[in-house]
């Protein structure tokens, strides 16, 4: 039940983007489906499903958890320069639902 | 969608698609789906979808049950909407439930809270995967009590107290809209803040026992406004299955998805491991297979034919020249298929009155696949049947015996 | 009208995209990686 999530950091605002050299990672309740047309993320804590329309923002997410930064991840999964402030906006908007959360715990 | 979609013009963009277009053309796993767990119940309401009352003895055993369960994480479906009948009086039911949750199936139960007892609302507060859903049809026992029995009110108002003192916040309580509680709306939504619970209002169908009383408790044209205005009023706060999206029509869409999942991207598995498009549309017009088949759920969800007809583009027939027709799909295809309306014309309840004149020159109504209603009472007779014993016209004699030992017993000459 | 998913993000307007031209930076802010939806009580019984 939500009563027993633990409350993430303050949501980023999902206009401004997210801050990319801070570690994150996905939500521990937050199930991740691959579909051909990108993926498909559910919170089984706040009931929302997220659509991710692309593979390669799949693959950001992948890589959050074993990257040093978002910036990193992104790097990892090819995302360019160019294209860089267009995936951070998508992870503030997946940060923004709870989908994922900074990782403040050092592993 | 790449870089290269964005310097693209306009005019050659492939703009990105949109979750509800994607849906319409069906996933390779459902999103969630329906599985009502037994056809016995201790209620007989009278609107039930599934006319459930007995148990079936083919009922699926808990390693059947469990081996779908299986085939639910393996195709990584979210969640199941476990129902019956009365899915909590299966003795294995907190078994399945447990074996659901530990292989990453999430699962929300409806019941009518029977056997939501102080111990069991501690353990299901206990479980971050688990949602639980008390049915409710009148926020007085009056309004309540007529559809679904004596006693039903105070049962289900005793489980949301013991969820909320068991500390399980969110609890759903779940309405079906009728005739008689459409003035109850902001009782019902009082109801549910007083436990902690979230309104669930969701639209009843004439499927099941439900075609006996659509005609009589299906809310009139005039509280179909009442109800829209209230939806939106309440926006997301308050919870409808999606279903009612026909009502979009009188305006903007109501917040949820606004589509038919029906074999897209729900369906329900029935007690006997049936697996059908959608939980309203109990019948073999809608029956893709067995779960019990050799190549299980997955093999129905993947090659039914009949799901692959309802993932290809609709047309909209009689509606597509309606311009509501983008926000209402046309309805509900369980609601038109019970009340005797073509598939691809309007909705019952269509909220333009495209519906009243077919609904008026409409023919026999299908009957649904199954009976499992309590036989309480035995059929009404009014007395002995009076039977006169005579001798058929024809016979001069009575029949051959069949010890008989004539080779020519029973020749007639001439 | 066409708006018929609750979204946080920039959902895509189709029906203004199919019915007025949309200027490439509208379709650029439109085209959004991710789409978000509550599917709480979907597929439900009653």
């Amino acid at each position: 039940m939500p009563a027993s999530r633990p409350e993430p950091p303050a949501p980023p605002d999902a206009d401004r983007g997210l801050d990319l050299d801070r570690p994150w990672t996905l939500h521990s309740q937050v199930s991740v489906r691959p579909e051909p047309f990108g993926a498909l993320l559910y919170h089984f804590g706040t009931r929302q499903l997220s659509f991710l329309k692309d593979r390669r923002l799949l693959d950001v997410v992948r890589a959050l958890e074993s990257s040093p930064d978002a910036r990193a991840a992104c790097t990892a999964a090819g995302v360019t320069d160019t294209q860089l402030p267009r995936y951070a906006k998508a992870l503030a908007t997946l940060a923004h639902s709870s989908m994922l959360v900074e990782r403040t715990v050092t592993r | 969608m790449t870089a290269t979609s964005v310097t693209a013009s306009p005019a050659t963009a492939q703009p990105a698609p949109r979750l509800t277009d994607l849906f319409e053309l069906g996933l390779d796993s459902p999103i969630c789906l329906t599985w009502e767990l037994t056809y016995a119940c201790n209620l007989s309401c009278t609107h039930c979808l599934s006319s459930s009352g007995r148990r079936d003895p083919r009922e699926l055993s808990t390693a059947e049950a469990k081996a779908v369960i299986d085939e639910l994480e393996a195709m990584q479906v979210f969640y199941v909407n476990i129902g019956g009948g009365e899915p909590t009086v299966r003795p294995d039911f907190f078994e399945l439930l447990d074996y659901a949750t530990a292989h990453h199936v999430g699962v929300k139960f409806s019941t009518n809270g029977i056997r939501i007892t102080p111990e069991v609302a501690r353990r299901l507060a206990a479980n971050d995967y688990v949602d639980v859903q008390i049915s409710l049809d009148g926020a007085t026992p009056e309004v309540n009590d007529a559809v679904r029995g004596a006693g039903s009110y105070d049962t289900a108002l005793r489980a949301l107290a013991n969820l909320a003192d068991a500390g399980l916040r969110n609890a759903k309580l779940s309405v079906v809209c009728t005739r008689h509680n459409i003035a109850q709306l902001d009782e019902f939504k009082e109801i549910a803040d007083r436990y902690g619970a979230q309104l669930r209002l969701t639209r009843l169908r004439p499927s099941g026992r439900g075609a006996d009383v659509w005609d009589d408790l299906h809310p009139l044209p005039e509280q179909q406004r009442v109800l829209y205005d209230w939806l939106v009023a309440n926006g997301d706060q308050v919870l409808t299955g999606d279903s009612f999206f026909h009502l979009s029509a009188f305006g903007a869409p109501l917040p949820g998805l606004n589509l038919c999942g029906a074999g897209r991207v729900v369906c329900l598995i029935d007690p006997v491991g049936d697996v059908y498009a959608c939980p309203f549309a109990i019948h073999d017009e809608f029956l893709a297979g067995s779960v019990r088949e050799p190549a299980g759920f997955t093999g129905v969800w993947r090659q039914s034919e009949l799901f692959r007809r309802l993932r290809e583009p609709q047309q909209g027939g009689a509606c597509a020249s309606c311009t509501f027709y983008d926000s209402c799909k046309g309805g509900c295809m369980a609601a038109k298929f019970f009340t005797g309306l073509p598939l691809d014309g309007p909705d019952p309840e269509c909220v333009q009155g495209h519906a009243e004149p077919l609904l008026d020159r409409r023919g026999a109504l299908p009957k649904p696949s199954g009976d499992h209603s309590h036989r309480t009472a035995p059929a009404a007779r009014s007395g002995p049947v009076p039977l006169t014993l005579t001798r058929r016209p024809d016979l001069d004699r009575p029949p051959v015996s069949a010890c008989d030992e004539s080779p020519l017993a029973g020749l007639r000459l001439g | 009208m066409d708006q018929s998913v609750t979204t946080q993000s920039q959902d895509l307007h189709r029906t203004e995209a199919d019915t007025a031209p949309v200027a490439t930076d509208e379709l650029i802010e439109a085209d959004d990686l991710v789409e978000e939806v509550s599917i709480d009580g979907m597929c439900g019984v009653y």
